[in-house]
């Protein structure tokens, strides 16, 4: 099993090789999401590095916690925070997107043993994650799973289908990761179409809902602490975050959602970051 | 041969989605990893028979069939054996689900559609589906299975939940003729021939299967020696089964009710334009949707009963020569 930490500075530490790699990965192939990948990275980092039950070494262990990443156009961030974790090596990250790698553009079943379903096409995610939860309850298991789906995500109506059932079905075991950036590829999800206000719907929708600032790493380490407390309803974390974190000409510009950065941009990025 | 021309005279009638029900409650009962979803369709898609008998392996997703699906995906990642069942029309509401979480994903996931076809009858076009063959056997990963009677669907129903991957079973809402017995094979991926003929071959999918046989005795009468191919595996499509009747027959006519594009008489063409070309003629719908009525009667209306096949095979034998 993973060994898991709860010490701040090193995980925040880690959420910044997140960051970095992220950059270098989406540069490298000329394409990808490096602003979503960017606001996600502390929670992400959390998840892998302290919260959930995982083995690098073995990562179809029956005893893992399930993670699905809904809003699969951010994995440069989920390939980074593995790859970290000891899944694969880091220099694998600098084959994303390129022709050959088990790092697709979008996750796809059957190249990293991690991705346990293909996503990309919004909202899927999240039923296949109910319906894992349901399946794992019925099984009479304890695992957890989690499931990162982005704000913007949650325009598809099928997550409220999905939302639906997670509440009916008293999925205790099913915790949602929303990262809350308010940004889409067009602009603002509020200009956009409006989805608040997101935490009554989601408790309107029989679900637990906890909010936090999703960019601070003791924060985003005690909304998961209220998240694993024992509970007949779903969890639903709504980490408030920054499109771009840490690279401040990124921060809070949806241009970024689906753009990589030129490389002398991605350089004065680095850099920043440290 | 497995089929006498004879069992036609006075079948016993059921729907073919009573031989899925049957199957999968028995297979329920024995397999606790068989799991069947409703979406707000227990009793019409009989997936009422397995909660019967076991309740704990039934899961209600409402009218939700986009996270039907979905959940059916996780469920499978789980270790079930989901059957997620609902009309075929509403299979499409679902479409990118099944093309993604299913299909790219190569989940273990079966995709149950009944009330497939004009004889869905009353319910009217926006109920008859007619697109779906085209739509499954175009996903990569998924096996299509369209059985002709309910004796078949019991089978179709048990190979599917012993694959490993995706499957799309196809059934009806109608009583249709029961022209199977317990003992015709059912090897998936390999058509029946139903009947020996050389003159034309048709190859017939679901309830043509048994129109068919209809037209085969009417073909007989004018001479004309018809080989009935039963095609209930639509992919993988049994090649060498369609390649060797073309060779020995020279002309071949599709029957299927279904959109003549894309469906079973497309799949035989891609085969036969490769392999074999010969004259070809194809009973199905052409290109329009379905409408109000009782089945025998939208059959006929659409062009879909035996003598329309009978015409079709005298055009083909006529192209041929």
């Amino acid at each position: 099993m993973h060994k898991q930490t709860t010490d701040v500075k090193e995980l925040e530490r880690i959420a910044n090789d997140v960051r970095k790699w992220s950059i270098k990965m989406t540069t490298a192939a000329n394409s990808g999401h490096p602003g979503g990948s960017l606001s996600s990275a502390d929670f992400f980092t959390a998840l892998y590095f302290s919260v959930m039950k995982h083995d690098p070494a073995k990562p179809d262990w029956d005893g893992r916690d399930r993670f699905i990443l809904s809003n699969g156009h951010i994995c440069p961030a989920w390939y980074s925070v593995q790859a970290l974790a000891g899944y694969f090596p880091v220099e694998e990250l600098m084959t994303f997107r390129q022709f050959g790698s088990r790092l697709q553009g979008h996750p796809t079943r059957g190249t990293l043993p991690t991705i346990e379903i293909s996503t990309g096409s919004l909202g899927q995610g999240f039923s296949a994650a109910v319906g894992y939860a349901l399946g794992l309850q019925l099984a009479g298991k304890p695992n957890k799973v989690f499931v990162s789906v982005g704000d913007g995500e949650l325009e598809e109506g099928a997550t409220w289908e999905a939302a639906m059932a997670g509440s009916h079905y008293k999925l205790g075991n099913l915790i949602a990761v929303c990262d809350r950036n308010g940004l889409q590829q067009n602009g603002s999800t509020e200009d956009l179409i409006g989805l608040e206000p997101l935490a009554g719907k989601y408790t309107a929708f029989g679900w637990r809902v906890v909010e936090a600032e999703g960019n601070d790493m003791a924060k985003v380490l005690d909304a998961f602490k209220k998240a694993l407390a024992p509970s007949q309803k779903p969890t639903m974390i709504l980490f408030k975050t920054v499109m771009g974190k840490g690279v401040k000409f990124m921060e809070n510009d949806h241009q970024w959602h689906g753009k990589a950065l030129p490389q002398d941009k991605a350089e004065a990025a680095l850099k920043e970051l440290g | 041969m497995a089929v006498k021309l004879s069992t036609v005279e006075k079948p016993l009638l059921e729907a073919t989605r009573d031989g899925f029900g049957r199957m999968l409650a028995a297979l329920g009962e024995k397999d606790s990893r068989i799991i069947g979803l409703s979406g707000d369709l227990n009793d019409s898609t009989r997936i009422d028979w397995l909660k019967e008998k076991r309740p704990k392996q039934f899961v209600q997703a409402g009218i939700a069939e986009q996270n039907m699906v979905g959940m059916a995906a996780g469920l499978s990642l789980a270790g079930f054996v989901p059957f997620a069942a609902t009309f075929g029309a509403f299979t499409f509401r679902a479409a990118d689900h099944i093309r993604v979480s299913i299909a790219f994903s190569n989940l273990n996931v079966k995709i149950v559609a009944t009330h497939c076809g004009v004889t869905t009858g009353e319910d009217g076009g926006n109920a008859q589906v007619l697109e779906d063959i085209a739509f499954f056997r175009s996903l990569p990963n998924f096996t299509v299975i369209s059985p002709c009677d309910s004796l078949e669907a019991e089978k179709a129903t048990e190979v599917a939940a012993g694959l490993q991957s995706p499957v799309y079973l196809r059934l009806g809402r109608e009583k249709v003729p029961i022209i199977t017995s317990a003992e015709t094979p059912f090897s998936l991926g390999k058509a029946e021939v139903f009947h020996d003929g050389d003159d034309v071959a048709i190859i017939a999918t679901g309830l043509e299967v048994n129109e068919a046989m209809i037209a085969a005795r009417a073909l007989a009468k004018e001479k004309i020696s018809a080989r009935i191919i039963n095609m209930h595996t639509i992919k993988p499509i049994d090649e060498e089964t369609i390649v060797k009747a073309a060779k020995e027959c020279g002309c071949v006519v599709t029957a299927e009710e279904h959109q003549v594009t894309g469906g079973l008489g497309g799949a035989v063409a891609e085969v036969l334009g490769q392999r074999q070309p010969v004259p070809m003629r194809f009973v199905g719908v052409q290109n329009r949707f379905g409408e109000s009525g009782k089945g025998a009667e939208l059959l006929h209306k659409f062009g879909l009963t035996s003598e329309f096949i009978v015409k079709a095979a005298k055009e083909s034998v006529k192209a041929r020569k």
